[in-house]
Order: structure tokens, then C-alpha cells, then sequence
């Protein structure tokens, strides 16, 4: 019996472990390294309806166990991602979520009707949540109303599941979550970047060209840990926990926190193999742990069956 | 390209704040292509957390032993100058796309431009377009004398030249105003530096054949952060290269600077 699948709404996966979007970039990178149907699924690069150069660089500044990136959607636009990109995950056994991003309810609206039609898509996750773009992402994301009313557009045009992404630059994380569930979100991918900031002592700027910039990696994975496990009870759809994850103990805590399936980001940078690395640890972890099936973790941390091995 | 424990054999201060480290392991034999770089974990820890690309500066592949210099400037750096020999360092590589050697033949000459730490690729390369017949001209730039280093190395491979900021030794000035000085002939330009050096030397040069190896903060160094990208000369707005996986060499003329 595999002990690792998950399954998630669209999303039938051999293990909860998935690269997340935008530290993955189309898959070719990491397939040079790996073979990618270990993976659970994965997260390709967020796509905008025009192609997108991106902000200027520097667009990467490291911090205290974390970075500050603000790539700013660099991509090639939704045609030729879905022309030149998608096409390659044919090869490979593994269920592929589409991010998608955009400046208006139209653009976000267009992009997933496109994309969720392509026979490699499985799923789409609706990036309300990046901090580094002037115009559009974020701003649906800080608004509960704003995120309902888009997820509902967005669930209309989409013919594969819709998870939300959600920012974690909010005072009140349950409230955007619940509001996308009552709109039809299949489910929530959590947590974006934090917004950040890093100065130069020299020059006396900030480091990044685009000034701030969203801070990922093992510092906020505690503020990710938290939102979780707030938001896993207060919806009925499951979520797709990142923020810091580097380790097989992070993707256990993500689960009784209340993940259903845990994405891996920044640490692909540190280490490309990190993915396969930690599914292969796995096995071992949860029999240490007296753990049956990895979905038995999933919310243990406040469930009241918990996991046997730590009832007494 | 593949990740290994590699052994250290030797580590010294060669210049100001410049340290020559010398490594062993089997993915040394993987480096055959001067102008590749590595990208080497520093910590175990999460501080710093990212990995820092080094240029490859010299390979005996018989010995699988491979040379890097590096400046000792932040954290990561610092700790790498700490590495005793004996100790091992976790090495991503050898990553991106090496200065080409087919595009100069025997009896030609190739001028070699480094500033600073951009300077150690073209140690490899000089190496490897001498066995090839090629001649080599080096025209190398520092902020100081104490700044300087491998000098005596270049000039038992081809002539050198040297400048520095102060005036300290050699040139006083930039290399430019060593190409504006000196008369040299060459057939092909090969250059490593900071880009306001490279923007300078295109000017200078501007009907110049050869490559230019750029530098970039990154963050992968595998071509999925899009932290190291530029824009292309001629191309569309949205048209750009990744330093890390495209480069980080590039033909002259073709990254906008």
C-alpha cells in the first residue's frame, strides 16, 4: 500500500509533495535533475495573459533563514505556455497545477478558461497573492469581497478545480479563506510571501530594485504554520500548505497544522533534489511515528482523533 | 551537472580579501568548459541560505582537483574563507555555458579582458586556447596592486597587461585605457568583469568579435527563479536570457548591458 497518496479535488497524487509556483519554473530546470513523476504534483510558473519581462533586477536579496524575491510574473504570456511549455509534462506521470495571475477580473477570467482546457492541467490555483506586481494580484487578495466575487468568475469559466491562493499580508486569514469557499474554491494553497523589505547600508536603498519584495523560505514558516492551522478549521476544503518547508519534519508539521498536501518552494534553490529527497524520507518518518497512511496526520494537531502514536 | 560532497585540499589568501580554493571530487571531471561556474552551499544552516556562485578557475582533470577564487565580501564568502582542508563542500555544477573555443583557430590571437574577480574563468580559458595554439593577449584589471593577483600566471601563457584604479601597478586607470595605450591585435575578444566594465569595453570595441560572461545576483543558478535575467538587444520587451542557464557567457552585442 502506498502510505503517501493524497487526493485532493482534481489532484490524484502519490505523495502530498509538491514543487510550488514560481520555484519550479516550467519543470525542465528540475527534470535535468530528477525524474518528476516522483512528485506528487507540481506548481508551474504563474501565466498572465500577455508575456510579462518582470521587474528590474536585482530582484533577489537574502535575509536571516529566508529570501526576498520580486520577480514580478516573468512569464511567457498563457498561448505559449500552453504552446511550448505544458506540452512537455506528457512525459511524465504527474498531475500539473496551473498558476494564474492577472491585472483584472478579465485577465484572470481569459487565462483560465484557456488553460484549464489543456489535457496536462489538473487543476488551476488562482494567485490573489503576489506582492510584487503594481497592478492586479494582490489587491484581490486583501479583500474578501474582491477574492469572492473574482474565485466565482473564475470558477465559471474554469472546467478544472480552482485552488486559491491565499496572502498572508492580511489581518484576517479565515475571513478571505471562508469568503473564497462560500464562492466556489475547491480548495486553498497557503501561504504566499510575506511583504518585505531589505536596505543596503551602503548605498542606503533597498536592495531590491522593486524595493519590497516577498520573503520566503524557513523564516516564515512558523506564520505559515499558525494560518493553517487557523484556516484548516475554519473551512471544509483542503489546503495545499507551503511557506519554509525544507524537511520531511516540516511536511509532517504542515499536515497536523492541516495541510492535505504540502508544496516545497525556496529550498528547491538550496537544493534541487530536494523534493525527491524528502519523499524518499517519508516511509521511514511516519513508521517512526506510528502512522498508518500520511493522510491520518492531516490535522492532528487539533483533531481530536490525533494519531495514535501520541494519544496516551 | 550534479551536486557533491567535494574534499577540500588547500585554501589561501592569494590577494586583499581574494582566497584560492582548491577542491577534489569525481564531478570535476564533468568541468571541461571554461567560463561554467559553480554554485556551492557555504552552511548546513539556513544562514546564509542560498548558494553562491563561483567561477571555475582552473580544472586538472587528472587529478580531479578544481581551483576557485573568490572574494571575501559577505557571510557566505566568509565562512567559505573558514573551510579547512580535509573538510567538505557541497557543490551544485559544473552550471551554465562556458566561453566557446572552436571560434578561434590556431595562430590567432584572443584577447583575454578580466576586472577583478571576473578575472579567474579566464585563467581556465587561457590555459585551454594555449593547448590549442592559440595565442593569448591579457589585459587584467584591479582596484590596487594588493587587489591583484595571478598576474605571473597569465604571463606564462601570453603577454599581460595590467591596470589598476590607483596606479599602484601597471596601467594607472581601467583596462580601456590600456586598450587606448597599448596597441594590440587581435582576432577575438574574450571578457569577464563587472558590466560597467563590459558597457565600457563595448563601447570602446564596438566592432569586436567575441564573448562577454556576465554577472547577476542569483538565486537557483539552474535557470527556475528568473532572478538573473536580462533583456536582449533587438528583441522584443518581454524577450530575455537567464545569466545562470543561458550564460553566463553570451556573444558580444547580444544581452543589453
Amino acid at each position: 500500500m502506498n502510505k503517501l497518496s493524497v487526493s485532493l479535488p482534481g489532484l490524484e497524487m502519490k505523495n502530498p509533495i509538491m514543487p510550488a509556483s514560481g520555484c519550479f519554473g516550467f519543470g525542465k530546470e528540475y527534470a535535468g535533475f530528477y525524474d518528476l513523476s516522483v512528485l506528487g504534483a507540481a506548481a508551474i510558473k504563474a501565466a498572465t495573459r500577455e508575456p510579462r519581462f518582470g521587474n528590474p533586477t536585482p530582484r533577489v536579496a537574502e535575509t536571516h533563514s529566508g529570501m526576498l524575491n520580486a520577480i514580478g510574473l516573468q512569464n511567457p504570456g498563457v498561448d505559449k505556455i500552453m504552446e511550448n511549455e505544458l506540452p512537455f509534462f506528457q512525459s511524465y506521470d504527474l498531475p500539473i497545477v496551473a498558476n494564474i495571475a492577472g491585472s483584472t477580473v478579465e485577465d484572470y477570467c481569459e487565462v483560465a478558461r484557456k488553460i484549464s482546457k489543456h489535457p496536462q492541467v489538473s487543476a488551476l490555483e488562482l494567485n490573489i497573492s503576489c506582492p510584487n506586481v503594481k497592478e492586479g494580484g494582490i489587491q484581490f487578495g486583501t479583500d474578501a469581497a474582491t477574492a469572492a466575487a473574482l474565485t466565482k468568475k473564475v470558477k465559471a469559466v474554469s472546467s478544472k478545480p480552482v485552488y486559491v491562493k491565499l496572502s498572508p499580508n492580511v489581518s484576517n486569514i479565515a475571513e478571505m479563506a471562508l469568503a473564497v469557499e462560500e464562492a466556489g474554491a475547491d480548495g486553498l494553497s497557503m501561504i504566499n510571501t510575506l511583504l518585505g523589505m531589505r536596505l543596503d547600508l551602503k548605498t542606503r536603498k533597498p536592495v531590491l530594485a522593486n524595493k519590497t519584495g516577498g520573503l520566503s523560505g524557513p523564516a516564515i514558516k512558523p506564520v505559515a504554520i499558525r494560518m493553517i492551522h487557523e484556516v484548516s478549521q475554519a473551512v471544509s476544503i483542503p489546503i495545499i500548505g507551503m511557506g519554509g518547508v525544507s524537511s520531511a519534519e516540516d511536511v509532517i508539521e504542515f499536515m497536523l497544522a492541516g495541510a492535505s498536501a504540502v508544496a516545497i518552494g525556496t529550498a528547491n534553490f538550496v537544493d534541487p533534489y530536494v523534493c525527491p529527497e524528502i519523499i524518499s524520507q517519508l516511509p521511514e518518518l511516519l513508521e517512526k511515528m506510528n502512522v498508518n497512511h500520511i493522510t491520518e496526520l492531516i490535522g492532528g494537531s487539533w483533531k481530536e482523533c490525533g494519531i495514535p502514536s501520541l494519544s496516551r | 551537472m550534479k551536486k557533491e560532497f567535494v574534499r577540500v585540499i588547500s585554501q589561501k589568501e592569494i590577494a586583499h580579501q581574494i582566497f584560492e580554493l582548491k577542491v577534489q571530487g569525481e564531478v570535476v571531471a564533468e568541468m571541461t568548459s571554461p567560463g561554467q561556474f559553480v554554485h556551492l552551499r557555504v552552511s548546513d544552516s539556513f544562514q546564509p541560505l542560498l548558494r553562491r556562485p563561483i567561477s571555475i578557475c582552473d580544472v586538472d582533470l587528472s587529478n580531479r582537483t578544481l581551483t576557485m577564487l573568490y572574494r571575501k565580501e559577505g557571510t557566505g564568502t566568509a565562512l567559505l574563507s573558514q573551510k579547512k582542508e580535509g573538510e567538505t563542500v557541497d557543490l551544485l555544477g559544473p552550471l551554465g555555458n562556458g566561453f566557446p573555443l572552436d571560434a578561434i583557430t590556431a595562430g590567432q590571437t584572443a584577447l583575454l579582458v578580466g576586472g577583478g574577480i571576473g578575472v579567474p574563468p579566464l585563467y581556465y580559458l587561457a590555459k585551454e586556447l594555449t593547448k590549442r595554439g592559440i595565442n593569448i593577449t591579457a589585459v587584467l584589471g584591479f582596484q590596487s596592486e594588493r587587489d591583484a593577483f595571478y598576474k605571473e600566471k597569465f604571463a606564462e601563457l601570453g603577454e599581460v597587461f595590467i591596470s589598476t584604479v590607483d596606479g599602484s601597478l601597471g596601467t594607472k586607470g581601467f583596462v580601456t585605457d590600456v586598450l587606448n595605450n597599448e596597441d594590440i591585435n587581435y582576432d577575438l575578444l574574450y571578457s569577464c568583469g563587472p558590466t560597467v566594465m563590459l558597457k565600457a569595453l563595448e563601447a570602446q570595441v564596438p566592432d569586436a568579435d567575441g564573448f562577454f560572461s556576465l554577472e547577476e545576483r542569483m538565486g537557483c543558478g539552474i535557470g527556475a527563479c528568473f532572478a538573473c535575467v536580462c533583456h536582449i538587444n533587438g528583441g522584443e520587451p518581454s524577450d530575455y536570457v537567464k545569466i545562470c542557464s543561458n550564460g553566463p557567457v553570451f556573444p558580444i552585442g547580444r544581452v543589453a548591458l
